[in-house]
C-alpha cells in the first residue's frame, strides 16, 4: 500500500510536470512560431473573425441572434451573453447557448419575437436568424441569411440589390474541401467590405 | 450529398486507423516499441519497478485504485489552491469544495461533466494542471484495464496480468502523447486559440462594440480532450465555440480523434488474442449500432424545430437551434452521436435544444452503456463484458459450458460479468430517482414539462457513463448536484473496473479448451447478432420506462408546448 502511495504521488508529479506543463509550452511555443496569428484569437483591426459582434444598426447585415440586441423577449436568455466572450459592452457573459428544449414555451415566444422584429425590419427570416447558436456568438450566417436580410441593407444604404448580392457571393465560404461543414459567410468580413462600398 | 461524403471520409480514414494503429498499441502493450526508452527508463528508476515486474491483477488493481484516489487528491488541491497559484492572469479565486470535488471526480473518472464554465471559473494552472492532465491519465488508465482483459483471453495459465505502472507510461507516451500534440498543431493552424497570454480587449470602430475575449491554452488542450474521449473543453461552448473547434475541418477531426482508439481497440484485442475475426466481431457489434444511431438522430435533426415552425419559419436546413452556421445540422447530428457513444461528451451543439428524438439518440447511445464504440478502453472491456454474456446464452441455448477464445466461462466469470454489467443502469436508475424525488433535484432543469425530466436524466447517465455531456439547462452547480454527480461518476467508473479486472485475472489463470465441432463460435455473424441483442435488452428493459417519460412524450406531445 505504502509503495502503491509513493509511486502514485511519483507518477502524479510526473504527469503533471510533462502532460499538462511541458505539453502545454510546448505546444504554445510551437503554436506561436507556425500560427501567431490564430493562436492569438485572429483579431484583425475591427475584432476577432472567429467571434461574433452585435451588429445593430440596419446598414451593417446582423449575425445571429444571440446577443443583447433589440430582442427584447430574449431577456430570459441574457445570462449566456450572447455575442459575450467575457465581457462586451459592458456586461459579463460566457460562451454557450440558450438550452432551451424544442417544445419550450420561452423558446417559442423568443422566435415569435424574432420574427416580429425581422419583419419590422422588411427582412422575411431564416431558422438562423431566428435562433441561437450553440456558442452564443457564432461568427458566421449562411449565404441565404445575408441574402434574406438584403431589402434592410439595400434601403438604409441606398444600394443596389444586385451590388448586395454580388457582394455576398464573393464572401461566401464553400464548405471546406467542398464537403466538411456547411457553405457560410463571415458577418465581420461581409460588413467590413460592405463598408468599404460606401 | 456532402453529408455522405463525410461519413465517406470517416469510414475511410477509421478503418486505416483501424488497422494500422491497432497493430501499433497491440505492440505498444507487448513491449515491442522502444523509440523512446530514453524517457521511459528514467521513469521506471523514479518508480522503482521495471517491465520485468509483472504484477497479480489485485496488485494491478489496487495501483490503479490508489492511483487514481491520488489524482483526485492533486486535482481537487489545485482546485481549491488556484487563487493563490500562477498563471491566473484573470484572477480568478480558489473554486468552492463541493464544485471542485465534482470537477476532480469528473475528470478523474474520463466523465469531464463540468458544472461550471471553464473561462469564468478555471485559470490556465488549473486547466492545465488539473483538467488537461487527467486528460491525458484517465484514457490511459482506461486502455490499460482494457488491456488487463485482452491478456486474460491471451494468456494461458499465468497468475500475473501486466505491470500498471510500464502500461500507463507506454500508453500515454507511445500512443497519447504524439498523436494529441501532432493534431494540436493543425487545430491551432485552423484557428484554435494557443496562447498563454490573457484575455484581449477588441473594439469596432464599425458598430462601437467593445468585446473582452477569452483566450488560453486552447488548441493543444482540444487534441487530447478528443483523442482521449475526455469531451471537456476549455470555454463553456466546448467544441461549439471558434476558438476550440473553428471550422469544417476541425469537426471532423475532432469526430475522427474521438472514434480512432475505442474503435482501433478492437484490432489491439484481435491481434494481442490471436484472432483478429474475433476483433472484427466486436468492430461489427459496435459499427452496426453507432451506424443506426448516426442514421436516425441525423434524420431528427435535418427536421425543423417544432418552434421555429410553430412561430411560422419554414427550415430546409434542419434544426438550427443551439447549433453553430459553420457546422450544419447533419454533421453536428454526427458530431453529437459520435460524443455521446464513445464517452466523450464534448458538444459542438447545445444538445438541450436538439429535437426530441435527436435528443433521445444522444441519451439513449449512452444508455447502452458505453460500448459503440465506447471510451478509450472502457468501450472495449465493457463490450467484452457483454460479450461473455451473449456466450453465456448462447451456452446455455445450446446446452455447452460457454467458451469465448478456448477460455471456459465458468460461474466465477458469468457472476463478474453480470456484475459489471449492472453497475450502471443501477446507480444511475437510483440517482435519478433520488434526483426528482428532492426539491433540491427538481430545481435542477431549466425546461418545463418532460423536458425538465429529460434533463434530469440526461445528466445522471451521462456522468454514470462517464460521459460528461448535458442537458446544458440543468443547474448543476449545486451541492445536491455536485455531490451526487460526483458518486455517480465514481461508481460508474470504478465499481466497473474491479470487477473487469478481477475477471482478467480468473481469465488469465485459465488454460485453452482446444475447439472442438460443438465449440459455439464467437467470430461470426451469429454471435454479432446475439451481442446486439444482449446489449438492447439489457440497454432497453433497464431504461425504456424513464425514456419514455422524457423524450417520447416529448416527441408524442404534438403542438404543445411547456
Amino acid at each position: 500500500m505504502l509503495l502503491h502511495l509513493r509511486r502514485s504521488f511519483t507518477m502524479a508529479l510526473i504527469c503533471l510536470v510533462i502532460f499538462g506543463f511541458a505539453y502545454a509550452v510546448a505546444g504554445t511555443g510551437v503554436a506561436q512560431v507556425l500560427f501567431k496569428f490564430q493562436a492569438n484569437g485572429s483579431i484583425t483591426a475591427h475584432g476577432s473573425t472567429l467571434i461574433g459582434q452585435n451588429w445593430s444598426s440596419p446598414r451593417f447585415f446582423h449575425g445571429r441572434p444571440d446577443d443583447f440586441g433589440p430582442y427584447a423577449a430574449n431577456s430570459a436568455t441574457h445570462t449566456s451573453g450572447g455575442d459575450n466572450p467575457l465581457v462586451a459592452n459592458g456586461v459579463n457573459g460566457g460562451s454557450g447557448a440558450t438550452n432551451l428544449g424544442p417544445r419550450s414555451k420561452v423558446l417559442l415566444a423568443n422566435t415569435r419575437a424574432l420574427v416580429a422584429y425581422w419583419h419590422s425590419m422588411g427582412v422575411s427570416p431564416t431558422p438562423d436568424l431566428v435562433t441561437t447558436s450553440g456558442s452564443g456568438y457564432d461568427p458566421d450566417i449562411s449565404p441565404q441569411d445575408a441574402l434574406a436580410q438584403i431589402p434592410m441593407v439595400a434601403k438604409a444604404r441606398g444600394l443596389s440589390t444586385t451590388v448586395l448580392s454580388k457582394l455576398i457571393t464573393e464572401q461566401t465560404h464553400g464548405a471546406q474541401f467542398g464537403f466538411l461543414g456547411a457553405s457560410f459567410v463571415n458577418v465581420l468580413q461581409l460588413n467590413e467590405a460592405l463598408a468599404k462600398l460606401g | 450529398m456532402a453529408f455522405f461524403l463525410t461519413l465517406l471520409a470517416l469510414v475511410v480514414s477509421l478503418g486505416l486507423t483501424w488497422r494500422y494503429l491497432g497493430s501499433y498499441m497491440a505492440a505498444v502493450f507487448d513491449g515491442r516499441v522502444h523509440f523512446l526508452g530514453f524517457v521511459e527508463r528514467p521513469i521506471y528508476r523514479l518508480l522503482g519497478t521495471s517491465p520485468e515486474q509483472e504484477q497479480t491483477w489485485k496488485r494491478y488493481g489496487a495501483a490503479v485504485i490508489v492511483f487514481s484516489g491520488v489524482s483526485l487528491l492533486f486535482t481537487y488541491a489545485i482546485l481549491r489552491l488556484q487563487g493563490w497559484l500562477p498563471l491566473n492572469p484573470q484572477h480568478l479565486g480558489n473554486v468552492g469544495s463541493a464544485l471542485s470535488f465534482n470537477t476532480a471526480a469528473s475528470f478523474v473518472t474520463n466523465t469531464n461533466w463540468q458544472n461550471y464554465g471553464g473561462e469564468t471559473t478555471m485559470s490556465y494552472f488549473s486547466q492545465i494542471g488539473a483538467l488537461m492532465v487527467q486528460q491525458f491519465v484517465t484514457p490511459a488508465v482506461g486502455i490499460v484495464v482494457a488491456v488487463v482483459l485482452v491478456r486474460g483471453f491471451a494468456r494461458r495459465s499465468s497468475s500475473t496480468v501486466g505491470n500498471f505502472w510500464v502500461d500507463l507510461t507506454r500508453c500515454l507516451f507511445y500512443v497519447l502523447l504524439p498523436i494529441a500534440f501532432a493534431f494540436g498543431i493543425v487545430f491551432v493552424g485552423e484557428g484554435a486559440v494557443m496562447t498563454l497570454a490573457g484575455t484581449a480587449t477588441v473594439h469596432d470602430v464599425l458598430n462601437q462594440v467593445t468585446q473582452t475575449i477569452a483566450r488560453g491554452p486552447i488548441g493543444f488542450m482540444e487534441s487530447i480532450k478528443q483523442l482521449g474521449t475526455n469531451g471537456g473543453g476549455f470555454l463553456n461552448a466546448n467544441s461549439a465555440t471558434p476558438f476550440e473547434n473553428p471550422t469544417g475541418l476541425t469537426n471532423f477531426l475532432s469526430i475522427y480523434l474521438l472514434l480512432s482508439i475505442p474503435f482501433a481497440l478492437t484490432y489491439t484485442f484481435g491481434k494481442m488474442v490471436g484472432s483478429v475475426r474475433h476483433g472484427v466481431a466486436l468492430l461489427s457489434v459496435m459499427a452496426l449500432l453507432f451506424g443506426v444511431w448516426v442514421g436516425f438522430t441525423s434524420f431528427a435533426e435535418h427536421q425543423n424545430n417544432p418552434a421555429v415552425a410553430a412561430a411560422g419559419v419554414h427550415s430546409t436546413v434542419g434544426n438550427t437551434e443551439g447549433k453553430e452556421v459553420r457546422f450544419g445540422d447533419t454533421s453536428s447530428a454526427l458530431f453529437a452521436v459520435s460524443s455521446t457513444m464513445t464517452s466523450t461528451g464534448s458538444a459542438d451543439a447545445a444538445y438541450d435544444s436538439f429535437t426530441p428524438i435527436g435528443g433521445m439518440g444522444l441519451m439513449t447511445g449512452m444508455m447502452l452503456g458505453e460500448v459503440t464504440p465506447g471510451g478509450t478502453g472502457s468501450g472495449l472491456y465493457t463490450l467484452l463484458i457483454y460479450a461473455l454474456i451473449a456466450v453465456f446464452i448462447g451456452g446455455l441455448m445450446i446446452g455447452r459450458t460457454p467458451e469465448y477464445l478456448g477460455k471456459k466461462i465458468q460461474s466465477r466469470e458469468v457472476k463478474l460479468a453480470g456484475l459489471a454489467a449492472l453497475v450502471m443502469p443501477v446507480v444511475v436508475l437510483i440517482v435519478t430517482a433520488i434526483a426528482v424525488s428532492v426539491a433540491a433535484g427538481r430545481a435542477g432543469p431549466l425546461n418545463a414539462g418532460p423536458h425538465g425530466f429529460s434533463e434530469i436524466l440526461y445528466g445522471l447517465t451521462s456522468q454514470g457513463n462517464n460521459n460528461g455531456s448535458a442537458f446544458g439547462g440543468l443547474t448543476g452547480n449545486t451541492p445536491f448536484y455536485n455531490i451526487i454527480g460526483a458518486v455517480d461518476m465514481l461508481l460508474g467508473r470504478f465499481a466497473i473496473m474491479v470487477p473487469v479486472l478481477a475477471l482478467g485475472g480468473a481469465l488469465a489463470a485459465k488454460n485453452v479448451v482446444p475447439e472442438s465441432l460443438g465449440t459455439f463460435r464467437t467470430d461470426n455473424a451469429m454471435f454479432v447478432g446475439l451481442t446486439i441483442g444482449v446489449i438492447l435488452i439489457i440497454g432497453g428493459l433497464t431504461f425504456f420506462p424513464a425514456v419514455s417519460l422524457g423524450p417520447i412524450v416529448e416527441q408524442l406531445s404534438h403542438g404543445r408546448f411547456f
